[in-house]
């Protein structure tokens, strides 16, 4: 076998067995030659070649004088330290080293290093090592690069130049150590120096295999790290190329390469599919032997075949029906294979078999148009559910995740409800019940939505701390979407305070308040439900809240029955009130507030309670204001002033689920696919897709329409509070010196202090709202639907360009080109046919949400209503920006795709920074400018972590991109980035003033945004944030 | 595939090959967060499990844990293959290898490692096709063996 390092020669006696003075292992390692004989000694089972786990075990022993390293920490440590000076003087030493000797001690120092210990010298010998020609000595020199690469600039241009060297020597052995390194380090200056050469070694018809299967590694990484620095061009054609090539290894290689191309590039690299396809088919119609070396226990090419797959993913099915028969004939085979009986017992075997299988799966939910295939899948995953190996389950339960959205699986998966839940219930690992626990809440429905709800809240008795509170915001969002009466919905949500409160988060307790407070058959029932479970002698402070506020709105329709008339009610809630935390308790003082409107006989026992010493001089300023303005509201106002403060809260306006945000936020995009699957189930989108109002309330109100009886209240409080003020006592204006009115108006505004995020939007300030008459017409078609999930991902690719693809998918592709000159700009729009049929009533809207009207001006020109399949049509936008404006219009784009109506709506990449003009001066200038704007509402701030590496060159792009200017030589630091611009409106110019500062260390930056216009500052600053 | 850890029972890191760019610090953050996670797991549990935004499959041979993290998209199965073929190789080389030879022939482990995965892809599954490249360099280092002779002499 192989011949490790060579030290059989050395005879130490450390090496045997039972020497008194074993030295550890770390110790023993620096003694480089001593390894292997040792090694031998401490082996029991010699001769075992054969690799598997069980065997495996049996050699891979834990030796008692290697678990324990060192007698001790300091011991180590002063060893080593020892060493490190040792090696340190050798290479200051007078006498020229080796190479022999150098190569031994950059080995030592990267041996120190690997134990965990801070290596700051080596550097420039390892480089040295790179030039050497013995091949061991260059090797060692490339490891050390490798794994304690350092960002010296003048290191890394003697390594390039080494690398240089090395590539072009045409050396196999060398290139490969070269190709290897620039893979390892993947830094941006490899990418500079090696980008353009590395293509054509690729593709150079005399590179050795060996060679080419580095390069496309190479390349690929590269490609990863910094996507500008490879240019494409004619070696792109035939990396294709490759997925042809005699050797399997140089396939496998350079499919992972073709792969990440075709993600960026789909349309240069289709025609990879079809040669994927006949590559695939070869290979799983091949015997278990023919591909020799590539057989891995039994199964022909696992690697390759489940790479080939992936390839796949990333285009829709083949158009070409030859292409595409082949392909589904090649799934087909792999589902009949997965029934056949094993070749092997080995585990081995039936992992790489169902690693393929899972990834033929995996493409054929991507193509999700083959219902034969996704109800085999599902069939074949069901087998998988009950499994004995834990792995198969879990796969098997994640896989199904993605299936029960298909509109052709979902039934089939359902049909596997006992067994989920069984696993909910049974699986001993926790990784696996979560799985379950996602595979529930996927193929919920309305059909068992009661049956998976009350599984979910069962398991949530016992389930694990670390999934309570998504389970909580599970069973939340389930039980609101598939309502069929709203009783059901009260009941789930109050059992999930009781069973997992501390788990209940504020979206999930306000948004019970906000359907309970939009519908008023449930008000009875919920006021009812609450008033009985506040009855549980420790019930949690979440059902206090809930509690409260329901009494405090609805609590008169429970008042009729004297179990619960309302001193009891009172008494009651009062009852919680001092094991309550400030913020319920002043939730509290608003409930009994309203409890003085609702019942008048209970005002002397509220207004007993608000003017005791606890509430009145409470330590808590919010409390005690609240106590001081409630106790003199209830005194001074009449009855009709106060039934009209204190009227029930308007509806809610309708706006996303906050609960479903909180989820996608927890669990990334695609967790709420559940829901927002809308085709699945349409009806239920209209009836629960967001809760509307009954129609005995008010009609849907629209975001920027305010509520009548709102305003109402407001007016009278305008009134109101001027009045207050000359009554209150001072210690309540302690918060202002302007006595007071504003603070009483805010606090009137948001429905006498419900929780801020309750509130229906309010404007800006009071006055706004009465200056406004009547609320807008509504702007747009009603059934133009919300933007799809990805439109802010889209809309964020164009903040910082102008051109590119907004929108694709297996129909339609929507191409923009689009240019800004002051407040003016034009946008054209190409809409792609990339089916072979035609659209008809082909109908792109664009549509001003809220008053965006008033903002940007939008005009464009009407489109053929007819697309020919493969055509393409133009349209052609003038757009003016009339003030500053926040929310991008949006583009709805109907058309009707063979009989069915298709409908899509995007946002348009217009956003409020494409108006901006690019303003240089000098640092004096922007210092003063900067100076100007030193108010609190002027500056908007953002510290976030860098989602992209952070390049210099790449930052400087997008902030040009994004229209400021840069100016050099303003900010003392050079790492950072400062610009100014204006916005140009037709009503107004906003001058910005903008710092970067990267900290590559934490990988943060840290974004200063002045403006004049305080929205502005904070638009514009998320819009830049997104972009890092 | 991210990155890949090899540490053993008692937590202490044998080998780590990182294939996308962190600073040392969240290097360690990383290996301290993970070791423990898997060494707190149980043997019958399932080998994977999600972290972070990424998928950590890992498996235990005799002392030793080995464990990769890799993307969403990426295929589970496979990646605990990967392993063992890489368990597999280091075998056929070391001739039934323990912790031992990783510890004192780390640098080989390593250019195993790169001859079988590069920049976290597969690169070649052969295993006659990667213990030749890696016998070619021992080769060249035979012939240079003379100068290695000494090596055991001058230490320490």
């Amino acid at each position: 076998m192989g011949t490790a390092l060579t030290s059989r020669k050395n005879g130490r006696d450390y090496g045997r067995p039972g020497a008194k003075s074993a030295p550890s292992s770390w110790e023993r390692v620096l003694v480089f030659g001593a390894a292997k004989s040792f090694r031998d000694c401490i082996r029991t089972g010699s001769g075992v070649s054969q690799a598997s786990a069980a065997q495996l075990s049996g050699t891979l022993l834990t030796c008692p004088a290697f678990s324990s390293p060192g007698k001790s920490k300091e011991a180590e440590i002063k060893r080593i330290n020892k060493e490190l000076a040792n090696i340190r003087s050798k290479f200051k030493g007078d006498k020229a080293l080796d190479g022999y000797s150098k190569k031994k001690y950059v080995c030592k120092l990267l041996f120190i290093f690997l134990l965990g210990h801070d290596i700051d010298f080596g550097h420039m010998e390892a480089v040295n090592l790179l030039s050497s020609n013995k091949y061991t000595e260059k090797q060692i020199g490339y490891l050390f690069i490798s794994v304690l690469v350092n960002s010296n600039s003048e290191l890394i241009r003697l390594i390039n130049n080494a690398i240089k060297n090395d590539l072009a020597s045409r050396n196999p052995t060398f290139m490969c150590l070269a190709l290897h390194c620039i893979a390892n380090v993947g830094s941006r200056e490899m990418g500079e120096a090696f980008a353009a050469d590395i293509p054509r070694i690729l593709v150079a018809g005399d590179s050795m295999d060996s060679v080419k299967q580095s390069a496309a590694l190479c390349l690929l990484r590269l490609y990863k790290a910094s996507p500008d620095l490879v240019p494409m061009g004619e070696w792109t054609a035939r990396v294709v190329h490759l997925l042809n090539d005699q050797h399997m290894g140089v396939v496998t290689a350079a499919v992972s390469l073709i792969t990440c191309l075709c993600k960026k590039n789909p349309d240069d690299f289709k025609t990879c599919v079809s040669l994927a396809v006949s590559r695939l088919s070869r290979i799983v119609s091949s015997a278990s032997t023919d591909l020799q070396d590539y057989t891995y226990y039994f199964v022909p090419a696992p690697w390759l075949s489940v790479k080939l797959l992936r390839l796949l993913q990333c285009y829709p099915p083949p158009e070409d029906a030859a292409v595409k028969g082949r392909l589904v004939e090649c799934l087909e085979t792999v589902l009949n294979k997965a029934q056949e009986p094993p070749k092997s017992k080995k585990v081995q075997h039936s992992n790489a078999k169902n690693a393929i299988l899972f990834e033929t799966i995996s493409l054929i939910i991507h193509y999700d148009s083959e219902p034969n295939l996704l109800v085999r899948a599902c069939n074949q995953l069901g087998q998988f559910l009950q499994h004995r190996e834990t792995n198969l389950r879990y796969l098997a339960l994640e896989s199904m995740c993605t299936l029960a959205s298909s509109e052709f699986s979902h039934e089939a998966v359902k049909t596997h409800i006992d067994t989920v839940i069984n696993a909910l219930k049974t699986e001993r690992d926790v990784s696996v019940r979560q799985r379950a626990a996602d595979l529930l809440y996927a193929m919920c429905d309305r059909s068992n939505a009661k049956q998976i709800v009350s599984e979910m809240l069962r398991y949530l008795e016992t389930a694990d701390y670390a999934i309570r509170e998504e389970i909580v915001l599970k069973v939340a969002i389930l039980a609101e979407k598939y309502a069929v009466d709203y009783s059901w919905y009260v009941d789930t949500i109050l059992n999930l305070i009781r069973i997992a409160g501390d788990y209940v988060s504020e979206e999930v307790w306000y948004r019970v308040l906000q359907i309970v407070t939009n519908r008023d058959d449930v008000q009875g029932y919920a006021a009812k439900t609450v008033f009985e479970a506040l009855q549980a002698p420790a019930c949690h402070e979440n059902m206090v809240k809930v509690g409260g506020y329901i009494l405090g709105e609805f609590g008169n329709l429970i008042a009729g029955d004297p179990r619960s008339s309302p001193p009891v009610q009172f008494s009651l809630l009062h009852s919680k009130f001092h094991l309550c935390s400030v913020a319920t308790r002043a939730l509290l003082l608003s409930t009994y507030i309203k409890f003085i409107n609702l019942f008048p006989e209970t005002k002397a026992t509220i207004q007993g309670v608000l003017r005791a010493g606890s509430q009145l001089r409470n330590a808590d300023v919010e409390l005690q204001q609240r106590a001081v303005e409630y106790l003199t509201l209830s005194s001074v106002a009449s009855t009709d002033v106060l039934a009209t403060v204190l009227e029930e809260m308007p509806p809610f306006p309708e706006r996303e689920s906050s609960i479903l945000a909180k989820l996608k936020r927890k669990k990334g995009p695609g967790a709420g696919s559940a829901l927002d699957d809308s085709r699945r189930d349409p009806s239920s989108h209209d009836i629960n897709g967001g809760v509307e109002p009954t129609p005995s309330t008010v009609s849907t109100p629209s975001p920027s329409a305010d509520l009548p009886c709102h305003r109402l209240s407001l007016l009278f409080l305008l009134l109101l509070s001027s009045r207050l003020s000359l009554f209150l006592s001072p210690p309540s204006c302690c918060l202002s010196g302007t006595g007071c009115l504003p603070r009483l108006s805010s606090l009137v505004c948001s429905g006498i202090g419900w929780p801020s995020e309750l509130e229906p939007p309010a404007p800006e300030s009071p006055m706004a709202l009465l200056a406004d008459p009547a609320p807008a017409a509504d702007p747009g078609p009603e059934d133009i639907g919300p933007p799809i999930p990805e439109a802010d991902e889209l809309l964020n690719k164009f903040v910082c360009r102008n051109n590119g693809v907004l929108f694709e998918n297996q129909l339609l592709q929507i191409g923009v080109k689009s240019e800004f000159r002051q407040n003016l700009g034009r946008m054209y729009l190409f809409y792609g046919n990339k089916t072979s049929v035609q659209f008809q009533n082909f109908s792109p809207t664009v549509v001003h949400p809220g008053d965006l009207q008033t903002q940007l001006a939008v005009q464009t020109k009407r489109v053929a209503s007819q697309v020919d399949g493969g055509a393409q049509v133009q349209q052609v936008l003038n757009i003016e920006c009339l003030r500053d404006f926040l929310t991008p219009p949006l583009l709805s784009v109907r058309f009707r795709y063979g009989g069915a109506p298709q409908s899509l709506t995007l946002k348009l990449p217009v956003t409020i920074n494409k108006f901006f003009q690019p303003t240089e001066m000098a640092a004096q200038d922007f210092f003063q400018r900067w100076k100007q704007l030193s108010l609190p509402q002027q500056e908007a701030q953002k510290i976030f972590k860098a989602n992209h590496p952070m390049d210099a060159e790449v930052t400087k792009a997008k902030l040009l991109g994004f229209g400021s200017a840069l100016l050099d030589n303003v900010d003392p630091n050079p790492e950072n980035f400062v610009g100014a611009g204006i916005i140009q409106t037709k009503a107004l110019q906003v001058g910005c003033l903008l710092r970067l500062e990267p900290n590559a260390q934490a990988q943060m930056y840290r974004l200063t945004l002045r403006t004049s216009k305080e929205p502005v500052s904070r638009h514009l600053c998320e819009l830049l944030a997104q972009q890092f | 595939m991210q990155f890949m850890l090899l540490f053993s029972r008692q937590g202490k890191l044998r080998l780590q090959k990182w294939y996308v760019p962190l600073s040392d610090k969240e290097k360690k953050k990383i290996t301290r967060e993970l070791v423990q996670t898997v060494l707190a797991r149980k043997p019958k549990m399932c080998s994977f499990l999600e972290w972070r935004d990424l998928k950590i499959v890992y498996k235990r041979y005799a002392s030793l844990y080995f464990c990769c993290a890799i993307e969403d998209q990426d295929n589970e199965l496979i990646t605990l293959e990967i392993i063992h073929r890489y368990v597999e190789l280091l075998d056929k080389y070391f001739g039934s290898v323990c912790e031992l030879d990783i510890i004192f022939n780390f640098e080989k482990a390593y250019f195993i490692l790169d001859e079988f995965l590069l920049g976290g892809e597969v690169q070649e599954t052969s295993k006659k096709n990667v213990l030749k490249a890696i016998e070619q360099a021992d080769l060249l280092q035979e012939s240079q063996n003379e100068e290695w002779g000494g090596l055991s002499e001058d230490i320490l």
